[in-house]
C-alpha cells in the first residue's frame, strides 16, 4: 500500500479507532498475564480463550512460561475487532490549562500578591507519601519541582497516616486556599470512606466551599474525584506542573481574578 | 580489579568521628528504657499469647506495671516475683493479670537478691531458645549451601500470609534467595505486635511471630527441596523493634531492617524513644545470628540525589558504629544504599557506579544491599524493566552482597506474580553472565568515577563531623539527613520512654552484653 493511500484510509473513518501494531488498522494488541494452570496445551487453548473474551480475534500465545506452582505466565498477541468510535466517548477531565511554571509564578504574583497554601496529607492509616511528596517537595517527580520549589506557592506536607480532623484543624490554622489528600491503599476501598469523610468534616465546620480540595492516587480519577464530592481529582502521569497549574488557575477563578 | 584509589586517613576519620557520635548518643540515653524494651522481656521470658480482648499479654503486663507506678523498675523483677510467689510459668501469670485475678501489688515480696535470680532464670531460658534456632540456621546453611552473589531479594506483600507463601516459593524456585515480607501499612505506628496467623492487611501483610512461624517453615521445605538454604527477611522497624526483634529470633527470621534513623525520618517516631529501642532491638539480633539492614536507601527518595548522596555515606558509618556498639559483627551489618541518580543527566550510569563502588569499599566486610534507583520509574514498565536491566549489572559488577531486585512495576503496583519472575530472570542473568567482570576491569585514575568516589567522601567526612560537632539530635533537628527536620521531643512514642529507677533490672539485657563481648 501506498503512502498517500494510507493518508487517506485514516482520513476517511479518522473517528474509528483500533490499536496500532505496525501498519494502521491492524488492531493489535499485546497482552501478558498469568494463569492459575501448568504450562501445556490446556494452559495455552485457555490463554486464547482469555484473549477471545477480551475481543481479541486470531490470539496467539507467543510464550508460555512456567512460574512454578502450577502456575504460568503468557505473552499473547492479538487483533482488536471492533474499532473505539471517539465521537461517542464522554471525557471528564478538569477545565484548566497546563502552564508553564513562569507563568503560574507570575499570574499568582500578579493577580493574588500573595502565595497560595497548601496543605496536603495522606489521610487515614496510609503511609504511602511517594505521590503526595513527588508533587509537593522540591525534588518534585520526574524532572519537574514540586509546589515547594514554587515561590507561589506556601506548602505544608503533613506527611502519612494524618487523621482527617487534624488535616482540618491544620488547613483551617493555615488558612489553606487548597488541600491535597492523598490516598494510595485501595484495599477494600478504604479510600473512599476515607475522602468521603474528609467532605462531611469539611461541611460540618462550614469549611468546604472555603477551599479547592484535590484528591490524588494512583486509582483516583477526575470523574471518581467529582463523584465524591471534590473540586478535582489526579491520577497516574500527574506531574507537579499539572496541579500547579491547576492550583493557580482555580484559586484566581473562585476569586474573578482569571 | 575495579577498584578504588581511596585515602585511607579519610575513612579511618570518618569511622572515628561515626563512632564518636554513636558513643555519645549511647551514653546520652544509657538511663532509659522504653515500653517495649519491657514488653520484649516479657516475650523472651515465654509471654506469647493475647489476652481475651485481643491485647497483647506483653502489652498487658507492662500496662499492669504502669497503673502501679512501677514502670521504673522494670518488668523482669516484678514478673519473675509473682511466678515464684505463685509457682506459674509466665504465661500464666500474664493471663492472670489480665482476668485481675492476680495484681502484682498485692503479692509477697521475695526480695530483690530472689526475683533478680528468678528473672535471670527465665531469660536464661528464652535466651536458649534463641540460640537454639541460631545453630538451625548453621546447620541449614551447611546442609543447603548458597552460592550466587549478590543475593537476589524480592518482596511478596499480598496482606494474607496464606498467598505471601505460595508467592514466596514460586519466588524461591525462580532464584530469590532472600525474600521479604512488607508489613502492613502503618504498622511501624502501632505500639503492640498483632498476633497469629493474618489474612488481611494493607500495602503488606502483618509482622506476627506466628506469620514468620508459617513462612518460615514453608521456606525450610522449599530448601530442602531446592538444595539451598532461602532467607526470610521482616521489619523490626517502627514502635515495637526490639519486640520484633525477639520474635524473629525465637522463629528464625534471617534479615530484619532495622533503623532508627529511617523510622525518625520517614515515620515521624520519636528520636529518643526509637534509639533507645534500636540499641536493645541490635543486641537481640546480633545474638540471634540476624542480619540488619539499614534504611540509607531511602534518603535519596526525597532530596536530590546527586547533591545530597554524600548523606547516604555519612548515615551509612553513623550506622555501622550504633550496631557495632550493640555487639553485631561485620558480617551481619546489612547496610542499605541507593543512588538514586536521574537517569537522563549524561554519565548517570557513572555515577551510580561511583556510589555503589565506594560503599562496597568503605564497609568490605559488611553485606552491603544495593537498592536500584526506583523514583525515576514511571508507568512505562517497558523502560523501566530496560532500567533495572542496567542496573543489575552495576551490582554485580561492584560485588555487592544483597540485591534488592528492581520491579518494572515499581511505579504501579506490588509485583504481579510475573513482574517478579520477570526481574529475578533479568538479576540472575547479570550474576551469571557478567559474573567475573569485576575482577577482568579497572577504573581510569582521576577519571568520572573515581573523582565522584572521592568527591562523596570528602563531603561524607565533612558531614560527620559537622554532626559530631553539634551531636545526633541537633543535626536531626537540622534536616540533616534526607532533607527532614525532626526535633528530638517530637514525633510518636516518646510517652513510652522512662527513666529506670534505682531498682531498674533487665536480665535479658545483662545476660546480652555479657556474652556479646559489650559495654
Amino acid at each position: 500500500m501506498k503512502p498517500e493511500m494510507n493518508v487517506e484510509m485514516r482520513g476517511e473513518n479518522k473517528h474509528l479507532i483500533l490499536p496500532y501494531g505496525d501498519h494502521h488498522g491492524d488492531g493489535v494488541v499485546q497482552v501478558s498475564f498469568t494463569l492459575p494452570l501448568p504450562d501445556g496445551p490446556l494452559g495455552d487453548e485457555a490463554a486464547r480463550q482469555v484473549m477471545r473474551q477480551m475481543s481479541l480475534a486470531d490470539p496467539q500465545v507467543a510464550e508460555s512460561v512456567p512460574l512454578g506452582e502450577n502456575y504460568t505466565f503468557y505473552v499473547g498477541y492479538g487483533k482488536l475487532a471492533r474499532p473505539v468510535d471517539v465521537t461517542k466517548l464522554k471525557v471528564a477531565r478538569p477545565l484548566w490549562d497546563k502552564i508553564d511554571p513562569v507563568q503560574v509564578e507570575r499570574l499568582v504574583n500578579e493577580r493574588l500578591g500573595r502565595p497560595i497554601v497548601v496543605v496536603g496529607a495522606a489521610t487515614g492509616s496510609d503511609a504511602h507519601t511517594v505521590g503526595l511528596d513527588a508533587i509537593l517537595n522540591y525534588k518534585g517527580f520526574a524532572g519537574d519541582h514540586g509546589l515547594e520549589a514554587y515561590s507561589c506557592f506556601k506548602v505544608v506536607n503533613m506527611g502519612s497516616q494524618v487523621p482527617n480532623e487534624e488535616l482540618v484543624a491544620r488547613a483551617k490554622e493555615e488558612e489553606a486556599d487548597a488541600i491535597l489528600v492523598s490516598q494510595v491503599v485501595t484495599q477494600g476501598n478504604v479510600h473512599l470512606t476515607n475522602l468521603t469523610n474528609l467532605v462531611e468534616i469539611l461541611e460540618a465546620e462550614g469549611w468546604r466551599d472555603r477551599v479547592v480540595l484535590v484528591a490524588g492516587g494512583p486509582r483516583i480519577t477526575h470523574a471518581l474525584a467529582l463523584e465524591l464530592g471534590y473540586d478535582a481529582g489526579f491520577g497516574p502521569m500527574t506531574r507537579p506542573q499539572d496541579v500547579a497549574s491547576y492550583l493557580a488557575q482555580e484559586v484566581l477563578r473562585r476569586k474573578s481574578l482569571y | 580489579m575495579l577498584r578504588l584509589d581511596l585515602d585511607a586517613s579519610k575513612v579511618r576519620e570518618c569511622h572515628e568521628l561515626a563512632e564518636s557520635i554513636a558513643r555519645k548518643v549511647n551514653e546520652e540515653l544509657s538511663g532509659r528504657s522504653t515500653v517495649t524494651i519491657e514488653r520484649t522481656v516479657a516475650r523472651l521470658f515465654g509471654v506469647e499469647g493475647v489476652a481475651p480482648s485481643g491485647v497483647p499479654l506483653a502489652n498487658v503486663l507492662v500496662d499492669h506495671l504502669i497503673s502501679l507506678g512501677r514502670l521504673e523498675d522494670g518488668l523482669a523483677i516484678h514478673l519473675a516475683n509473682a511466678c515464684a510467689a505463685l509457682g506459674l510459668s509466665p504465661e500464666e501469670v500474664a493471663e492472670k493479670v489480665a482476668t485481675k485475678e492476680v495484681d502484682f501489688g498485692s503479692l509477697p515480696w521475695l526480695g530483690v537478691e530472689e526475683s533478680r535470680a528468678k528473672a535471670r532464670e527465665l531469660a536464661g531460658a528464652g535466651l536458649a531458645k534463641i540460640r537454639e534456632r541460631r545453630k538451625e540456621r548453621e546447620e541449614l546453611l551447611e546442609a543447603y549451601p548458597v552460592h550466587g552473589k549478590p543475593w537476589l531479594y524480592v518482596i511478596v506483600a499480598t496482606g494474607d500470609i496464606c498467598e505471601d507463601i505460595i508467592q514466596a516459593r514460586m519466588a524461591a524456585a525462580q532464584g530469590a534467595d532472600v525474600i521479604a515480607v512488607i508489613r502492613s501499612t502503618g504498622q511501624s505506628l502501632l505500639d503492640y505486635v498483632p498476633h497469629g496467623a493474618t489474612r488481611e492487611g494493607y500495602g503488606g501483610t502483618y509482622a506476627t511471630q506466628e506469620n514468620f512461624r508459617l513462612m518460615r517453615a514453608a521456606l525450610d521445605e522449599e530448601s530442602k527441596r531446592l538444595g539451598r538454604y532461602v532467607r526470610l527477611v521482616n521489619y523490626c522497624s517502627g514502635l515495637c523493634m526490639p519486640e520484633i526483634a525477639a520474635m524473629g529470633a525465637l522463629e528464625r527470621v534471617d534479615l530484619m531492617l532495622n533503623d532508627a534513623m529511617y523510622g525518625i525520618l520517614f515515620r515521624d517516631i520519636n528520636a529518643e524513644r526509637t534509639l533507645v529501642d534500636q540499641r536493645f532491638s541490635r543486641m537481640v539480633n546480633a545474638y540471634a545470628g540476624i542480619i540488619i539492614n539499614t534504611g540509607e536507601d531511602n534518603y535519596l527518595t526525597t532530596v536530590d540525589a546527586v547533591s545530597a548522596g554524600h548523606s547516604v555515606v555519612a548515615s551509612q558509618f553513623i550506622n555501622y558504629h550504633f550496631a557495632h556498639l550493640s555487639g553485631l559483627k561485620d558480617e551481619q551489618i546489612g547496610l542499605g544504599h541507593a543512588f538514586q541518580i536521574d537517569p537522563n543527566i549524561e554519565d548517570s550510569f557513572l555515577l551510580e557506579m561511583a556510589g555503589a563502588l565506594l560503599v562496597r569499599e568503605l564497609f568490605p566486610s559488611c553485606p552491603v544491599k544495593f537498592m536500584p534507583p526506583t523514583v525515576h520509574k514511571t508507568g512505562d514498565i517497558f523502560s523501566a524493566h530496560a532500567l533495572d536491566a542496567s542496573f543489575n549489572l552495576v551490582s554485580v559488577m561492584t560485588g555487592q552482597s544483597i540485591h534488592l531486585v528492581g520491579m518494572l512495576t515499581e511505579a504501579v503496583h506490588t509485583p504481579l506474580l510475573m513482574d517478579r519472575y520477570l526481574s529475578i530472570r533479568a538479576a540472575a542473568y547479570a550474576r551469571t553472565a557478567a559474573k567475573r567482570l569485576r575482577c577482568e576491569l579497572s577504573l581510569e585514575k582521576g577519571g568520572i568515577i573515581e573523582r565522584r568516589a572521592q568527591e562523596i567522601l570528602d563531603r561524607a567526612l565533612s558531614l560527620l563531623r559537622d554532626v559530631e560537632g553539634k551531636g545526633l539530635f541537633r543535626a536531626l533537628e537540622e534536616g540533616v539527613f534526607a532533607g527532614i527536620s525532626r526535633k528530638r521531643d517530637g514525633g510518636k512514642g516518646l510517652e513510652g520512654v522512662f527513666t529506670k529507677g534505682p531498682n531498674y533490672y533487665n536480665p535479658v539485657e545483662e545476660a546480652l552484653k555479657e556474652q556479646l563481648g559489650i559495654e
